[in-house]
């Protein structure tokens, strides 16, 4: 078992940890967390996304141990006081889900592009979301919410 | 399983040195899938992640010195990528975003596969390989590196700690040719390398031989180089594409590459 410090959507958790506990398990199982999905495990889909320091990574990908110290944003962080996030409120204007599985992970990718300041148009959209999946939506509302989103985020800055 | 979690290369080497058998893992992103498919089952992990000594990249005298823990993401990033425009096009075909922020040239290096993307424009670049053990210190020319699939030159104890290359100033670029846009295997890749100053073209290409391979072709004579690329490959039917479709879509791609460059 390790020891390790894990900050979770500004809160910091002191866990004990087996060495090779995946961080999404560490979320799911441990924080319960469960708003991040596991699709595959290998890597491939994406539904597992989630921010570390800033950076979008599939947290199937990366050990609890590894992600010691680190600072996580999970889709259980985006909402601010009662109100959805940018992105989310475009996911919900846009029916930009259908079973909803890919979403978190989605809106989490999402989130990194425009903060990257990526999400410039539709062709960078698609491009920086071909990380996740989604076997329902067709993709088309998914991006003209993100569109969406990353004109109100551009605005409120 | 046990997980190493070293803070400086020093300490890094000696385990490597008094744990054989320990994984060394940077990114991850070859690494974790092996483990979670269940390929791979080591009994202990070596994560390079933490280690300064390996991140980012430095320049000297116009060597470039990049760490074995540089991500496709800095990799696509100015300045490094107006030095090496070619392993910036390639970082930006790799896996997606999330891929890009943690996989690393050390590892795409380690992993050695015939498919790695930043193999061809290292190649192309004439780089090195900068090699640590708790021995010391060897670089040795990539080329000479990479011996096989998925084999390479790493000796007992040693590391993979940086890449040096110095850039040449002509143009060069990367294409790769993959069944979709995203996330896919390359069935064939190639970067091409103008230099000038040598009054040479290097076209190096992958998944189409064991191991990623360059070809030098005279400045003169740069109309010949798909036909001595398509000469040096030898492909393989898989899964993903015949031999005789990757032998086209070199010849292709080392046309197309070559106009983009000399037409700039
Ligand atoms: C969804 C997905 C898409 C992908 N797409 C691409 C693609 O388009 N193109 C491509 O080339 N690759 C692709 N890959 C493979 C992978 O991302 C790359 O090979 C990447 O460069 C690996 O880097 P890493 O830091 O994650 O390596 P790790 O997984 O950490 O390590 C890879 C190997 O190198 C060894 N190693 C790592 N660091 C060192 C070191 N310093 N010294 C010695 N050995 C070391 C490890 O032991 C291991 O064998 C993809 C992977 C996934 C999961
Ligand atoms: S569960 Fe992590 S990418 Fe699919
Ligand atoms: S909404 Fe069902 S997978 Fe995307």
């Amino acid at each position: 078992m390790r020891q390790v410090a894990l900050t979770v959507n500004g809160m910091r958790h002191e866990l004990e940890l087996e060495p090779r506990e995946l961080l999404v398990y560490v979320l799911r199982d441990r924080l319960k967390l469960t708003g991040t999905n596991v699709g595959c495990d290998t890597s491939s889909c994406g539904a597992c996304t989630v921010l570390v320091d800033g950076e979008s990574v599939k947290s199937c990908t990366v050990l609890g141990v590894q992600a010691d110290g680190a600072e996580i944003t999970t889709i259980e962080g985006l909402a601010a006081n009662g109100s959805l996030h940018p992105v989310q409120q475009a996911f919900h204007d846009h029916h930009a889900l259908q079973c909803g599985y890919c979403t978190p992970g989605m809106v989490m990718a999402a989130v990194s592009l425009i903060e990257h300041g990526e999400a410039t148009s539709e062709a960078a959209i698609r491009e920086g979301l071909e990380g996740n999946l989604c076997r329902c939506t067709g993709y088309h509302n998914i991006v003209a919410a993100v569109q969406d989103a990353a004109g109100a985020m551009g605005r409120a800055r | 399983m046990e997980v190493f979690r070293p803070s400086t290369l020093d300490e890094a080497l000696r385990l490597r040195a008094e744990h054989p058998q320990a994984r060394p893992i940077q990114g991850g992103t070859d690494v974790m899938v092996e483990l979670t498919f269940g390929d791979a089952r080591p009994e202990a992990l070596l994560d390079l992640s933490e280690l300064a000594e390996l991140r980012g990249f430095a320049e000297e005298d116009g060597l470039l010195r990049l760490g074995a823990g540089l991500t496709y993401t800095e990799a696509m990033q100015t300045p490094l990528a107006s030095r090496l425009p070619a392993l910036a096009e390639a970082s930006r075909t790799v896996g997606s975003p999330q891929i890009r922020n943690r996989g690393t040239i050390g590892g795409n290096l380690g992993t050695a596969s015939p498919a790695g993307d930043a193999l061809p424009p290292l190649l192309a670049e004439r780089a090195e390989v900068e090699l640590a053990s708790a021995r010391g210190t060897r670089t040795m020319p990539l080329a000479e590196f990479l011996l096989g699939v998925k084999r390479t030159a790493l000796a007992p104890g040693e590391l993979v700690t940086a890449v040096r290359v110095r850039p040449c100033e002509g143009p060069q670029t990367f294409a790769k040719v993959g069944q979709r846009n995203a996330m896919v295997i390359a069935i064939c890749s190639l970067a091409v390398v103008v230099d000038a100053e040598a009054g040479e073209v290097r076209a190096a290409f992958g998944s189409s031989a064991v191991t990623a391979r360059c070809v030098v072709v005279p400045l003169a004579e740069a109309a010949e180089l798909p036909e001595r690329v398509v000469e040096a490959a030898s492909p393989i039917d898989d899964v993903r594409a015949t031999a005789a479709y990757r032998r086209h879509a070199l010849r292709v791609l080392a046309a197309r590459t070559l106009e983009r460059c000399l037409r700039t």
